[in-house]
């Protein structure tokens, strides 16, 4: 599978990313070379194989529906770029 | 141009866990700002998810209530979206293996007809925190408290063809979900939403026109409002030749009026993949058989037992039966008061007129079962009569008072004394000659202006049966 420049745009509008010109080409190439990595695991033949979502022989990791206490809000809110103490602050986007 | 509408439903419940789906931050609605959370709700690089096993039982238990084939293999998904809402860049759900697929139910429309409607999935996911509009900095703020809180989408098939049956719809669903306990479906908070899907086709067309998607309705009337609004506009634009755009939706109930979010074609590209923090979810037979054996008694099932064992009309029973809060009121009420026709009758007409007119869900009705049913005891005792029986209702609520102190407190006692009725009906049959020629003239009328004058001048309180037998042997 080929990777395009137009793909890497196309990822990059929808992760909201700004690249430059280098770096659209940049990674161009490193996907690339990632996607073509990964083909070779195409060839391997599975065909005797079920099929399965998930490497590891595990499932129903569950955890019980009982409280446990939250974190503290400041603690959080040094995390955020921008916070008036209590909510996250962001430029103004559509809310419904 | 004649043209067939089609309308499929997305509804989003929020299930009644104490915790969120992958952590244990506490589910409960409101609280102060961003005190519901921790790392992994916020999307801290690092946290790792592990699911609620109270969000798979209630998801399997809402697709055995629906008619669904549980999958015995399932797994969740990461879907990709940047949003501020939402806090990770992406939400968990369900790609291709969701935990239910394949129901459906009957719903009953007002002119008793039944129609089946498909139900194509149910699958879970994590809801998305809230954006509050900062009126200070005119910016956007973020609560990260309902981030995190289980969700299941009940996806339908394209079988609905009105706003009524829409609604139906959605009413059967939200009574099917209460009845066994998933969701407190709570659509003022949010914590029942829906999306429509709507596309029309000329009559006759096989393929289905282009349809857009009205997301986030979160009442009855909003549903309702926002499809016509939305038929009428497509129907506009076909007609004028123009070309319906496969869009995302918002509806603004205030002002009656649709407006478009984004377009489909940027956003539609989630790149979902396997969620690689959490593993495949397997279900045994003895599991799912378990969940099957354990669920509560669901509303066809009460609604035939008021059929056959209450004598109730079957679109009465429908109608009762179709919120458990109403249902429950139902039964709590006809317990107390040992008359379940009456009960029924005034659900019918006042009960149901006043959660209408005060937009209120029936278990958020202003007065309890015990005290309605004193109300439907006083009437069946003969203390007062059936009109005075409206006055006292409406009394009850404005005042929120118990139905004898009010009957006590304004003297609205019914008078069933023969003798003291009698002085009134003599007196007013004397003031009437005029009426009582019209009658023996054959206008029945008549008779009815002169029971009516009596119970005025009774100021309502009147045995009306006893009124109206001394004003006939008058008339004989």
């Amino acid at each position: 599978m080929d990777i395009t420049r137009k793909d890497v745009e196309h990822i990059a509008t929808l992760s909201m990313l700004n690249l430059n010109e280098e770096e659209i080409e940049g990674y161009t190439k490193d996907l690339q070379n990632i996607v073509s990595f990964a083909e070779q695991i195409q060839e391997v033949n599975t065909e005797n194989v079920a099929e399965s979502a998930f490497a590891l022989d595990a499932y129903n990791v569950f955890r019980k529906d009982e409280v446990k206490e939250s974190f503290n809000r400041d603690l959080l809110m040094q995390n955020a770029p921008s916070s008036n103490g209590v909510q996250y602050q962001l430029p103004p986007v559509i809310v419904d | 141009m004649e043209y067939e509408v089609i309308i499929g439903l997305e509804v989003h419940a929020e299930l009644s866990t104490k915790t969120k789906i992958y952590c244990g931050c506490t589910t409960e609605f409101g609280g102060d700002p961003n005190t519901h959370c921790c790392p992994v709700c916020t999307g801290m690089p690092g946290a790792l998810p592990v699911l609620n096993e109270k969000v798979v039982e209630y998801a399997v238990k809402a697709g055995l209530a629906t008619d669904c084939k549980i999958t015995k293999n399932s797994k969740q998904d990461r879907k990709n979206y940047f949003y501020p809402d939402t806090p990770r860049a992406y939400q968990i759900s369900q790609f291709d293996l969701p935990l239910c697929v394949g129901g459906g139910f009957d719903i009953t429309l007002k002119d008793g007809s039944t129609k089946h409607i498909g139900i194509t999935r149910i699958h879970i996911e994590d809801d998305a925190g809230k954006l509050n509009h900062d009126s200070y900095t005119g910016g956007t703020l973020v609560d990260l408290n309902r981030a995190g809180v289980p969700l299941i989408e009940i996806v339908s098939e394209p079988d609905m063809r009105s706003a009524e049956e829409a609604v139906a719809y959605v009413e059967k669903l939200k009574g099917i979900l209460e009845y066994i306990g998933v969701s407190d479906c709570k659509m003022q908070e949010g914590s029942l939403r829906a999306d429509v899907n709507l596309s029309l086709r000329p009559v006759g067309q096989e393929k289905f026109g282009t349809r857009t998607e009205t997301k986030n309705l979160n009442s009855f009337r909003a549903i309702e409002h926002s499809i016509n609004y939305e038929i009428q506009r497509q129907k506009e634009v076909l007609e004028a030749g123009g070309e319906i755009f496969q869009e995302t939706r918002r509806w603004d109930e205030l002002e009656g009026k649709g407006f478009v979010m984004r377009s489909k074609e940027d956003a539609d590209d989630y790149r979902y993949f396997p969620e690689p923090d959490l593993m495949p979810i397997k279900l045994t037979d003895e599991y799912i058989a378990n969940i099957k054996e354990n669920l509560p008694e669901l509303p066809e099932v009460r609604k035939q037992r008021y059929i056959q064992e209450l004598n109730l009309p079957e679109y009465d029973a429908g109608i009762i039966t179709t919120s458990k809060a109403l249902s429950d009121f139902f039964e709590d009420a006809s317990k107390e008061c040992g008359n379940p026709k009456a009960v029924s009758n005034w659900i019918m007409t006042d009960i149901i007129r006043i959660a209408r007119e005060n937009d209120i869900d029936y278990k958020d009705l202003p007065f309890t079962a015990k005290r309605f049913a004193s109300l439907i005891k006083l009437i069946d005792s003969g203390t007062i009569s059936n009109s005075i029986g409206k006055k006292v209702f409406e009394e009850m609520i404005s005042e929120n008072k118990e139905p004898d102190e009010i009957v006590k407190e304004k003297g609205l006692m019914q008078i069933s004394d023969e003798s003291a009725i009698k002085e009134v009906v003599d007196r007013i049959v004397a003031a009437n000659p005029q009426s009582i020629a019209d009658y023996k003239a054959g206008k029945d009328r008549a008779l009815g202006f002169l029971v009516g004058q009596c119970m005025k001048e009774l100021k309502g309180k009147g045995n009306p049966q006893i009124i109206n037998k001394l004003v006939l042997e008058h008339l004989q």
